[in-house]
């Protein structure tokens, strides 16, 4: 059983909603090769859900699914009550989906404070021409997103490096860094592609914080990509398992530590 | 310089001086603070409309007359405007320590049996709710950062903005109420409650009366010419007599601004965009300082190093003197000039110290060095000695009697008597009412004619008037030959080496000297680096073999410097350790303000001291650590045990 009902409140106390993403039979190749298989789940409004697997089970080309930069061959993207037709991943994250990398693709040579800012480009409406006069309506609007980018910047307590260009600092803090430019996005779902990877101990706890803060005052819904199998039983409400592009798990992180063949996929057995 | 008390009709309350300004400076900043990466300002009207508002909102949540009101948190205004507002109320601010943990806010809370804590976010009000249930009298938390507290219980929790709100919407219902409270408040009416940091034993309350904080804030800031256009960075803890005075009492005094910085990471920023007028920090803000300057000059191409060397060595030679307003030849000041250009002014700039024009250090000692230092790049640095007990001012130095080895004449109002033990004892107007709920120490501490006992030994140089200082009077000791014995005298000379951060000197009634000494990792790592020494943590570093025998160079140098003073030569310390971890405030080894608690170091470490003076080479050891979030852990480690050369006294040698 892996489905909640709807106004489902959790043992912290969160609310969760109705279905917000549905994925159908998704099925994605690359040439002969089956990335993913006849995969389906849902997103439900609120939730931290959380898709883990061995390396190279399909995670990360999941998420491209539902960022948009992947079409899959087969299957249905279901969002927000109606059926997603393909997407440029521009159009995406116009509809409120922002993501953070795997490998940090920041801005090195910008600041913090630019990068943040690139996060808002979505919400702007003036064009090229009118911000290079920056006069009225362009300044206004820079200057309120100048605002959410720092009110991002203080949640996420990064304002010691503001100004510090992205190229200087440790790797903890960038992945810190993209968070808070997808957040500045406002997204309604966020995607996060191993937020804690190669970090220590003390960073993913600052890191499960924040993702737990960025869930609980925005209320955004969250999806993630993890290998700390730690982390994502003590941060998801739900998790789906992958293993060589299928689903072998769905359920709370109680059930799918129960699973045998997602234990099976951990200790491993002979494939066939 | 001509005293004269504050005239009856003036401001004779906080709220009063408050009222004053918001009428007389109602336009003029207030407070500031860097939020969202602007500089938000009120003005001294404003400020008055948000205390009021907070003040009216206590009144709604049934807060009476002597009532304390505890508040922790970082330095933020909406934190000093509650002090405000309690005093308002006649109710009693109680400013606490933010980094205290959850026992130690217990005992303060339970002891002044606060009814309201006002709380600057999720970790302060965490601690309270821990130990709520060892408290008899308190009641609610007052919150300031909703961030993370959204889900908790609020039966016994207001946010701050909200309660204001309250007391607007109800200000018809209040503000007869609290008129009336504000006129009864007077000279005499307690203003603060401020808990020392306890170098020995329990926080006391210390009480301070409206009389106390107005005269102290009065004298000082004529003393030193304070001006309403004056701006200063509060950064210390709030729970510190020095930032109530100079935060508070100063600032409403003669009106001058009050900003608050961003968050603890990003104060060197926020000074440099402030650029204060009058600053106060405690020689190890100096030190690191000039410790990073240093480090950074290390790391910079040759010719800039020259330049800076050269400069520097120049400004040593003619900069106190031109801050003093003594002669100095043309051709020098020419050079000064030069240099101001060049590397002085965008060095002062850099540190944000470039409009200072009145700077204080206290709390410590401050080594010669970094003092001149500072004072030959034309910052107005000078040292204060004061105590909470005393609202702080007992000595300072006046403008162009600036030295690092005194700390200043007696402040206008105070007055000074040496006992005959050495003890330094001062009677003021500044003298606090009594420690709360503690009549014994009271009576310990302050006699009837009014005269307080500072617990430190020291001397009024005949020629001058300047009062030197010269240890804790308790420490003070005497070696098993009868020789004097002051810990600190020594500590302070091993502190002013850069590698030093902290040192422990035992000795009373023994027959030698030895110490524990931690290293700075700052200083002593940059060194590693340079030197390709590679190191994986504090106490790997703190036992290499070169990094041991430059300590024992700094501990010999010291020795012989010892041994020329006729009165101290016994203190030159025999045996040394680096000590395997740095001395904390977390594990009690250190007050939370840094103050080195000797009792419980000599108890905790007794295995190593026994070491030091049983002739053995090295120690093994084990040592309990408490991390920042509570957990325990331990160290374990051996220490090498080094014999530093000892000098003979040269003068006695000399007479013989």
């Amino acid at each position: 059983m892996n489905d909640l009902a709807d106004g489902y409140v959790t043992a912290d106390g969160r609310q969760i909603g109705p279905v917000v993403m549905e994925m159908k039979n998704i099925t994605l190749r690359f040439g002969g090769v089956e990335a993913i298989k006849d995969i389906s789940f849902d997103i439900r409004q609120g939730e931290i859900r959380a898709i883990i697997g061995p390396n190279g089970a399909g995670k990360s080309s999941m998420l491209n699914v539902i960022s948009g930069f992947y079409v899959p061959q087969d299957g249905e993207v279901w969002y927000q009550g109606s059926r997603r037709p393909p997407m440029k991943p521009y159009e995406v994250a116009q509809q409120g989906i922002a993501r953070t990398f795997q490998n940090i693709a920041l801005f090195e040579g910008m600041t913090v404070l630019d990068n943040v800012m690139t996060g808002r480009l979505t919400n702007m409406k003036t064009g090229m021409l009118w911000q290079s006069i920056w006069k009225g309506k362009a300044e206004r609007e820079e200057t309120e997103n100048r605002e959410v980018a720092e009110k991002i910047i203080d949640f996420l307590e990064i304002q010691a490096i503001r100004k510090t260009p992205v190229s200087r600092l440790s790797y903890g803090l960038k992945k810190r860094v993209e968070l808070a430019r997808a957040l500045a996005a406002e997204p309604s779902i966020l995607l996060l592609d191993e937020p804690m990877a190669g970090m220590n101990v003390e960073e993913k706890e600052d890191m499960s914080r924040f993702i737990l803060d960025v869930n609980d005052e925005f209320g955004t819904t969250i999806a993630l990509i993890e290998h700390d199998m730690g982390v994502v039983m003590d941060l998801s409400d739900r998790v789906v398992v992958m293993d060589y592009g299928k689903k072998i798990g769905d359920g709370t992180p109680h059930e799918v530590r129960n699973n045998q063949d997602v234990i099976d996929a951990y200790l491993g057995v002979a494939h066939d | 310089m001509a005293y004269t008390l504050v005239s009856a009709d003036g401001p004779q309350s906080v709220p009063a001086l408050l009222h004053r300004n918001a009428k007389q400076f109602a336009n003029a900043p207030a407070y500031r603070e860097k939020e969202y990466g602007i500089w938000q300002s009120w003005t001294w009207a404003q400020t008055r409309e948000e205390v009021e508002a907070l003040a009216l909102g206590l009144l709604e949540l049934g807060a009476n007359e002597g009532d304390f009101i505890a508040i922790s948190g970082r330095n933020r205004p909406y934190l000093y405007w509650a002090m405000m507002a309690a005093e308002m109320i006649g109710a009693i601010p109680v400013p606490l320590y933010q980094d205290a943990n959850a026992e130690e806010m217990a005992y303060v809370l339970d002891h002044c049996g606060a009814r309201f804590v006002v709380a600057g976010d999720q970790e302060q009000v965490d601690k309270v709710l821990e130990v709520q249930d060892q408290l008899t009298k308190f009641e609610r938390i007052i919150y300031l950062d909703p961030r993370g507290l959204r889900k908790y219980d609020h039966t016994a929790l207001d946010q701050y903005s909200a309660l204001q709100d309250t007391g607007r919407k109800n200000r018809d219902l209040h503000i007869n109420e609290l008129e009336a409270r504000q006129a009864k408040l007077n000279y005499d009416s307690i203003g603060v409650m401020l808990y020392t940091s306890g170098t020995t034993g329990k926080p006391k309350g210390v009480v301070l009366s409206n009389r106390n904080i107005i005269e102290t804030a009065k004298s000082s800031s004529e003393f030193d010419k304070l001006r309403h256009t004056d701006n200063i960075l509060a950064y210390l803890p709030m729970a510190w007599v020095g930032d109530f005075i100079f935060s508070v009492g100063q600032a409403l005094w003669t009106g001058f601004c009050t900003n608050c910085p961003e968050s603890a990471d990003t104060m060197h920023v926020d000074l440099r965009e402030i650029g204060p007028t009058y600053y106060f920090a405690p020689p190890r803000v100096f030190e690191t300082q000039l410790t990073n300057v240093m480090i950074r000059m290390e790391d910079a191409s040759r010719f800039k190093k020259w330049l800076f060397d050269k400069f520097m060595a120049h400004a040593r030679k003619v900069g106190p003197d031109i801050l003093d307003g003594r002669p100095v030849g043309t051709l020098d000041r020419a050079k000064y000039a030069l240099g101001e250009l060049m590397i002085y002014g965008p060095l002062k700039n850099t540190l944000g110290l470039s409009r200072v024009r009145v700077g204080y250090t206290a709390g410590e000692a401050i080594g010669p060095e970094i003092f001149d230092f500072y004072r030959s790049l034309g910052i107005n640095l000078k040292q204060l000695y004061g105590q909470t007990e005393a609202t702080v001012f007992i000595t300072a130095q006046p403008d162009g009697q600036v030295r690092s080895d005194t700390v200043g004449v007696a402040c206008p109002g105070v007055e000074l008597k040496i006992a005959d033990n050495g003890e330094v004892f001062y009677r003021s107007p500044g003298v606090f009412v009594e420690y709360y709920k503690n009549p014994e120490s009271t009576a310990d501490t302050k006699d009837a004619e009014g005269w307080v006992a500072t617990g430190d030994a020291g001397f009024v140089e005949q020629s001058t008037g300047h009062l030197r200082i010269i240890d804790r009077a308790k420490d003070v000791g005497h070696m098993v030959d009868g020789s004097l014995f002051a810990p600190k005298y020594v500590e302070n000379k091993l502190k002013f080496f850069p590698n030093i951060l902290e040192v422990v000197v035992f000795g009373n009634g023994l027959d030698a000297c030895t110490a524990f000494i931690n290293i700075d990792l700052t200083a002593v790592g940059n060194w590693a680096e340079r030197n390709n020494i590679g190191y994986a943590s504090y106490q790997e570093l703190a036992r290499h073999p070169q990094v041991m025998d430059t300590i024992q160079g700094h501990v010999e140098a010291v020795n012989a410097s010892i041994a020329e003073d006729e009165m101290l030569s016994g203190c030159q310390v025999h045996r040394f350790v680096v000590l395997h971890k740095e001395l904390d405030a977390d594990d009690g080894e250190l007050t939370r303000t840094r103050k080195v608690r000797r009792k419980i170091i000599a108890e905790k470490f007794a295995d190593i001291i026994s070491a030091l003076y049983d002739g053995s080479a090295s120690v093994s050891t084990v040592t309990e650590v408490t991390y920042e979030d509570g957990r325990k852990g331990s160290i374990a480690a051996t220490l090498e045990v080094r014999d530093a050369k000892v000098f003979a006294d040269t003068r006695k040698m000399a007479a013989e």
